[in-house]
């Protein structure tokens, strides 16, 4: 009979404890779309939750185009979209807040003489239609074509600035940045592209049209490969409140440590 | 009092059956779980173009769900690493078993326990950067990332286990038999060839089964070495394997999504094929022994 009674306090008390950690609850932020915008969020939404302890950080991967949607829809607070607003979803009263641009470097090894490739001669070197670094500007031997996996956020960023979607030929797509990085510099002839933030001297980063990538260079937008973070909000309807915090949060300058840690450069 | 010991008994007997039940519960956990998961996909894009399709291209606007370089290339790195490594690892063994003097045989057992310590990842780190460009160097290709580095990386690996149970084998071998070879005239090498190898016959096949499992499961170590384009294999280009297919885009793939899906499916075909990598050669041993 003790026993049973002793058992009964306690689930009691674990429920209490429950119903007591549901009533600190004070809101969801929920943020929906692009999958290249993963890691910026990931960190922007871990420390949101820790500093206001309660607030619950939904972030549902489905695709700028569909990021979009689900704002204008209302399913989500705040839509992320890793491409400008197109024409006519500006129109329907949304309202695109620069958070971030993603700067992506083109690098090769150390010893390719190569330092300047324009937009158009790296997309044909990506296809394949430049197969040999002479035709580049560079030695007469076969360029090795380094890339990431498909699904990657990178790659999908390098591909579509580049106009290559689905047409590179790659010798390797390997699964990090860092591979990517080593790989090249382990190959004379190799070309590879990653994250501007995580590309180190073990590489040369080629400037692309005349202008070298660095947070200057991608945040008043002369360097090309980059492409802006954005976060998508309803121009007419107000945030709730802890989504308007966050949205305060992520683009205050606090924030900008958070994000360039997550490999993209702050706009604020 | 005896009655009490019977009691205990059942109990213990009770106790470890659980035990066993726990892994018997895990295969068949597994099991279910890559089978109803790796229907869906298969049946939506048909078993033929599923197996047989030469095209792998997930995450395209088009996508197409071929996974025959996958296959084609898991079983050429096999094959592969069983060619390099089987041999070198058999021989090693037989010379640990018979010949080896004692104190060296104490320092070469040492250094096989420390290369099956090594984790695979770092196996794929000193591929990468010794292996690759020493590929690429001595043949003189473009890009060493290949099936012929991953072969390599893959027949190292299988070393430790191929080793180890081919000497327990060979050294449960009974010394009669090798005291009668010797003493009808009998060469020390022909005794060990002849007597010693057919008696650990089934020792040494399980050694080389352990050996093409742990080859065809590998993926970190093979991920960073063969470049992990979906081409058909060809020694000196970029391969993917079945198991790197399955890892390099699991955290890209929605849930629910048919690339997850088709995912679990070339998992299931992994599953299936070391199902019967392990029948194979269940059947032959059996046959041996009882022929």
């Amino acid at each position: 009979m003790k026993k049973i009674l002793t058992l009964t306090m306690a689930l009691l008390l674990v429920i209490m404890t429950m119903t007591g950690c549901s009533q600190k609850n004070t809101g969801t932020v929920s943020t929906d779309g692009s999958t290249s915008m993963e890691k910026v969020i990931g960190a922007l939404g871990e420390a949101f939750e820790e500093q206001t302890n309660g607030v619950t950080f939904t972030y549902n991967p489905t695709g700028s185009g569909s990021g979009i949607q689900a704002v204008q829809e209302g399913r989500c607070d705040i839509g992320l979209s890793s491409r400008a607003l197109k024409d006519e979803e500006a129109s329907n009263g949304l309202k695109a807040t620069i958070l971030a641009y993603d700067g992506i470097a083109v690098i090769v090894n150390l010893e390719n003489p190569v330092t300047d490739l324009s937009l158009e001669t790296i997309a044909r070197i990506y296809t394949g239609e430049i197969a040999n670094w002479k035709d580049a500007g560079g030695n007469d031997a076969e360029i090795v074509r380094i890339g990431r996996e498909a699904g990657s956020g990178t790659r999908d960023g390098f591909e579509t600035i580049t106009g290559t979607a689905d047409a590179c030929q790659y010798r390797q797509e390997l699964t990090s940045t860092g591979d990517v990085i080593t790989a090249v510099s382990q190959n004379p002839n190799a070309i590879g592209y990653a994250s501007l933030a995580s590309v180190k001297d073990s590489v040369r980063t080629l400037s692309v049209g005349g202008v070298a990538p660095s947070e200057d260079t991608v945040k008043d937008g002369s360097y090309v490969i980059q492409r802006p973070f954005v976060l998508v909000t309803k121009d007419n309807a107000p945030l709730s409140d802890a989504a308007q915090k966050f949205f305060d949060f992520a683009t205050s300058p606090d924030a900008a440590a958070l994000i360039s840690a997550a490999g993209a450069v702050a706009a604020n | 009092m005896g009655r009490r010991k019977r009691a205990v008994e059942t109990a213990v007997h009770g106790a470890f059956l659980l035990l066993g039940l726990i892994t018997v519960g895990c295969v068949l956990l597994i099991t279910v779980y890559l089978i109803l998961s790796g229907i869906p996909a298969i049946r939506q894009i048909g078993l033929f173009d599923f197996l047989l399709g030469k095209t792998w291209a997930s995450a395209a606007a088009e996508p197409s769900y071929g996974i025959l370089p996958f296959i084609l290339t898991s079983i050429c790195g096999t094959a592969g690493a069983i060619l390099f490594g089987v041999p070198v690892g058999f021989l090693t063994a037989v010379y640990l078993a018979k010949l080896a003097p004692p104190k060296l045989k104490i320092v070469v057992e040492a250094a096989v326990s420390l290369l099956a310590g090594i984790p695979s990842v770092v196996y794929g780190l000193v591929g990468m950067l010794v292996l690759v460009p020493g590929i690429r160097k001595l043949f003189r290709v473009p890009d060493g990332a290949s099936l012929l580095a991953s072969i390599i990386v893959l027949a190292i690996m299988i070393l430790p286990s191929i080793i180890k149970v081919s000497v327990t084998a060979l050294e449960a071998v009974p010394k009669e038999y090798e005291d009668a070879s010797l003493a009808l005239g009998a060469t020390p090498m022909e005794t060990y060839f002849r007597v010693s190898v057919p008696a650990a016959k089934s020792g040494i096949a399980a050694a080389v089964v352990l050996g093409v499992g742990r080859a065809i499961g590998e993926a970190m170590a093979v991920m960073m070495v063969s470049g992990n384009v979906a081409n058909m294999p060809s020694l000196f280009q970029s391969v993917r394997f079945l198991t790197t297919a399955v890892t390099s885009e699991m955290s890209y793939s929605s849930p629910g999504s048919l690339q997850r899906q088709a995912l679990f499916s070339i998992a299931l075909v992994l599953y299936l094929f070391i199902l019967l990598i392990n029948t194979a050669l269940n059947f032959f041993l059996k046959r041996d022994k009882e022929g």
